[in-house]
């Protein structure tokens, strides 16, 4: 099992916008193969990279997050630092790309 | 024979590349399957798989392919998550460039599939993932109760359509032809759909929007007639373009293609290909499977008549 933070419409302002860290949020919904698919990858990173706080807003419960962040596709990554989007990316990709991505971050 | 990493490296985790896999593990060769992301490939973005034997009910297609990825394994398939730069095919020991390393085999059988084909109209790229998908069973639902606009007219565009339907108030199938190339029982069940308005003769020229799309603009290409429709996605499915251009020229294609024979065999010996990567007259999950098998045991007799 996954021990990725599942963040909501509620506690995403906390957890998130003023997360010391910056954030990896992987916008997902059960019914969406690809999210499936990618989320032992993403499972994977979080361990290798604690320097980044992984977490995951499922779309079909939460309609406001990512309404706000334009999310209209999923699985949509988006890489937050300070409270703001540095970086996304949108639908399956290389490991190793998503890897670069992360560690642009840092 | 020479010492290499492995006999057999396979590139692409979709059911072409598992299929492979699963035969050349229970052939003990010492393989290696190499997938970019998530085993799957295409299928994954299948909402509903019901032309798949043995699966009466259907299936979906992340289910399907978990199963072929979990009966791969079972047979101690290695499966290694990396991209493939470049395979270099000039000696009898072919060199495979990953992100970070090398590795080096005396067989190869490329399954790396390929991937939705872009219309090439201004604005596709900056409204992709705001508007513009190519994956209904991911994206279908943020566009509940709104109008959307589908566009093609073979399995895949009608299918999907269809699926859409689920979720919007209405789906305009836009077509470039004025009949569907789509098989029989899917075009059944899109015309009996009254969600379904079908644009013939036409082609999306462009998109309109700010954050998003409000319109799709089509012409029709007997009349020259432009119009806009106004919807808040479109969703594209005309076809597919071979995940080839990593291979450069080392072996040959066919529109990107890859250019086999009976045996699964490329230009180059030692070199296969399988799935909908090679010049195929059918691109299905049945005939990805079929070649697989067939690559897999050409690879096993190409490695046995090498000098050990």
């Amino acid at each position: 099992m996954s021990d990725i933070l599942e963040v909501n419409d509620d506690n995403f302002e906390a957890e998130v916008i003023n997360s010391d860290k910056p954030v990896l949020i992987d916008f997902w919904a059960p019914w969406c193969g690809p999210c499936r698919a990618i989320a032992p990858i993403i499972d994977e990173l979080s361990k290798a990279y604690d320097q980044i706080k992984f977490v995951k807003c499922n779309v079909d419960d939460n309609p406001v997050t990512p309404g706000k962040y334009e999310v209209q596709a999923i699985p949509t990554l988006l890489f937050i630092k300070d409270g703001k989007v540095a970086d996304s990316i949108t639908g399956m990709v290389a490991k190793n790309k998503l890897e670069e991505t992360i560690k642009k971050l840092l | 024979m020479t010492k290499t990493d492995y006999d057999l490296v396979i590139i692409g985790g979709g059911p072409a590349g598992l299929t492979a896999g699963m035969y050349a593990a229970r052939a003990r060769l010492n393989v290696v399957l190499i997938e970019m992301a998530a085993p799957g490939g295409q299928v994954l973005v299948t909402d509903w798989v019901e032309n798949y034997p043995g699966f009466p009910e259907g299936i979906t297609g992340f289910d399907l392919v978990d199963k072929m990825a979990e009966q791969a394994k079972k047979f101690d398939l290695e499966i290694i998550t990396d991209e493939v730069m470049s395979l270099d095919t000039s000696n009898p020991v072919k060199k495979i460039k990953l992100s970070e390393k090398e590795i080096t085999c005396h067989a190869v059988i490329i399954t790396t599939g390929a991937s939705p084909k872009k219309l090439g109209v201004p604005g596709e790229s900056n409204f992709f993932g705001k508007g513009i998908s190519f994956c209904a069973t991911c994206d279908a639902p943020f566009f509940k109760e709104k109008t959307v606009v589908a566009v093609g007219g073979g399995d895949t565009a009608v299918q999907e359509a269809v699926f859409l339907t689920k979720f919007v108030n209405k789906v305009y199938l836009v077509h470039r032809r004025d009949e569907l190339r789509a098989t029989k029982i899917l075009q059944e069940r899109a015309f009996a759909n009254d969600k379904i308005e079908f644009v013939w003769d036409s082609v999306v020229t462009g998109f309109e929007g700010l954050f998003g799309i409000d319109g799709v603009n089509v012409k029709n290409l007997k009349t020259n007639e432009e119009k806009k429709i106004a919807a808040d996605g479109c969703f594209i499915w005309v076809g597919i373009d071979p995940n080839t251009t990593w291979l450069g020229d080392s072996v040959e294609t066919e529109y990107g293609f890859i250019v086999v024979n009976d045996h699964m065999e490329t230009s180059v010996p030692g070199v296969f290909a399988a799935g909908d990567v090679r010049k195929t007259p059918l691109k299905q999950i049945v005939t990805a499977v079929g070649d697989s098998a067939i690559a897999a045991v050409s690879a096993e007799h190409y490695l046995d008549n090498l000098e050990r």
